[in-house]
């Protein structure tokens, strides 16, 4: 078994650590630096939960071992700052709220990537985060907002 | 997940080096999407992961005369936007864009499909309708396989230990012609495809077909092309009556397996009607 050191920046501030080759992304993010609000849910990446940016790439941290973060630029919820946030409480864009903060990383990497989407084209992006509570609706009408909103 | 040792060189020759002192307990990482889940799921117990993320050349998606050259580790994301690719077939850039989510095709490398070799995924079907090659190398040769001779069986394919997938190659269209991808989703649009269906049919000034590949996935161990539809549609009008016996061909030559996406029965059904599907479009 190998030891990796591995550095990058998490929410702009760098980070230095050593893990064992196995080591999740996941689990180095929340049980390793504290950052709980990315949640591991199917841990196979269907479910979206997980869903941080890696170099703005929105990316499954349950598919990832934390030695691909070496030398990038990860965002998790807890760096966010977006319209969007907002537009989700205004618009009752989550219900139980566990699939919210991958909702975020994910729709957030969407008005980067594509700011004029149209409603099919944020569907289809946002096709891969799942709401069990099925409150799509709100969250289509919360990015549909903070795209209003820019 | 069991421990491993974890290696990522810095080199193309370095990897090599590193892939032929172990050949048969070294498992090649691309992006990581589907070697990572058998890593968790104890399907697979490597003692060491080779890691290619360091080899940014191998990313390289580039064209010229010869056709489209698409580096291992292109992204289905980066393959999707890639101007060369759309330039070369709209229906290939949209074949990448059909993978999975967004997420998934961010990380997720063609080498990596390709060398995965799951009978259900997109780029192969596509890349088989094309009548794309790969080239592999090892530490003392390097070598050009038809995609079709790459594909065994289930999560088979002709790589041998010690080799590379290093990048695809894709030739030219034949003249005028036209190509398409069809993807049968009746579950999540996620999921794999129940079956796919990829067509490249070219006519000539008559409007008889002088060109037809297709290439039919998730209907059977492998991506396989249906070479008796392509013959019965070679020579033909390319009418509605063409279109149905290629169809029906290239249903018969499927073997597909009962499985949550569908009996085998209906899947090869299908097959057939997502193959006229595929041929109406580029007929």
């Amino acid at each position: 078994m190998s030891e990796h050191r591995i550095r990058f920046t998490l929410n702009g501030e760098a980070v230095d650590l050593t893990v064992p080759a196995q080591r999740l992304a996941v689990d180095l993010l929340r049980d390793d630096l504290g950052k709980t609000g990315t949640k591991d849910g199917c841990s196979v990446g269907v479910c979206g939960l997980c869903t941080i940016q890696v170099d703005g790439a929105p990316m499954s941290a349950c598919l990832l071992l934390a030695t691909q973060l070496d030398g990038t630029a990860v965002r998790t919820v807890e760096g966010l700052r977006s319209p969007l946030q907002e537009a989700f409480i205004e618009e009752g864009g989550f219900q139980c709220g566990i699939c919210t903060s991958g909702q975020l990383m994910a729709a957030d990497a969407l008005l980067r990537e594509k700011p004029d989407a149209t409603p099919a084209e944020v569907n289809d992006w946002m096709m891969g985060n799942l709401c069990r509570c099925t409150g799509y609706h709100g969250i289509a009408r919360a990015i549909a907002k903070a795209q209003g909103a820019r | 997940m069991r421990p491993f040792d974890y290696l990522e060189p810095a080199t193309l020759e370095e990897a090599l080096a590193l892939l032929a002192e172990d050949p048969d307990d070294t498992l090649v990482m691309a992006g990581g999407t589907s070697l990572v889940i058998l890593l968790k799921q104890d399907l697979i117990r490597p003692a060491r992961v080779l890691g290619l993320r360091r080899l940014a050349q191998l990313g390289a998606i580039e064209s010229g005369s010869a056709g489209l050259r698409l580096g291992a580790l292109a992204t289905h994301g980066a393959l999707a936007r890639a101007d060369a690719v759309r330039a070369h077939a709209p229906a290939l850039a949209a074949t990448f864009a059909a993978v999975a989510t967004v997420r998934i095709r961010e990380q997720a490398t063609l080498g990596g499909n390709l060398a995965h070799a799951d009978p259900a995924q997109d780029p192969p079907v596509t890349l088989l309708a094309l009548d794309a090659s790969v080239v592999a190398m090892s530490k003392d040769r390097a070598r050009t396989i038809p995609l079709e001779a790459l594909f065994v069986d289930v999560f088979e394919t002709s790589l041998e230990p010690g080799e590379l997938l290093l990048r695809v190659e894709v030739p030219p269209l034949p003249h005028g012609a036209r190509a398409t991808y069809k993807k049968f989703l009746p579950n999540t649009l996620d999921d794999y495809a129940t079956v796919s269906v990829a067509a490249v049919v070219a006519a000539g000034a008559d409007g008889r077909c002088t060109h037809a590949r297709i290439a039919v996935g998730g209907a059977g161990p492998v991506p396989f092309r249906a070479r008796e539809a392509e013959r019965a549609l070679v020579g033909s009008r390319l009418d509605e009556a063409a279109v149905r016996e290629a169809s029906a061909l290239a249903a018969s030559a499927a073997e597909p397996i009962d499985d949550l996406r569908g009996s085998a029965e209906y899947k090869r059904a299908m097959t057939r009607v997502w193959a006229e599907r595929a041929l109406r479009e580029v007929a």
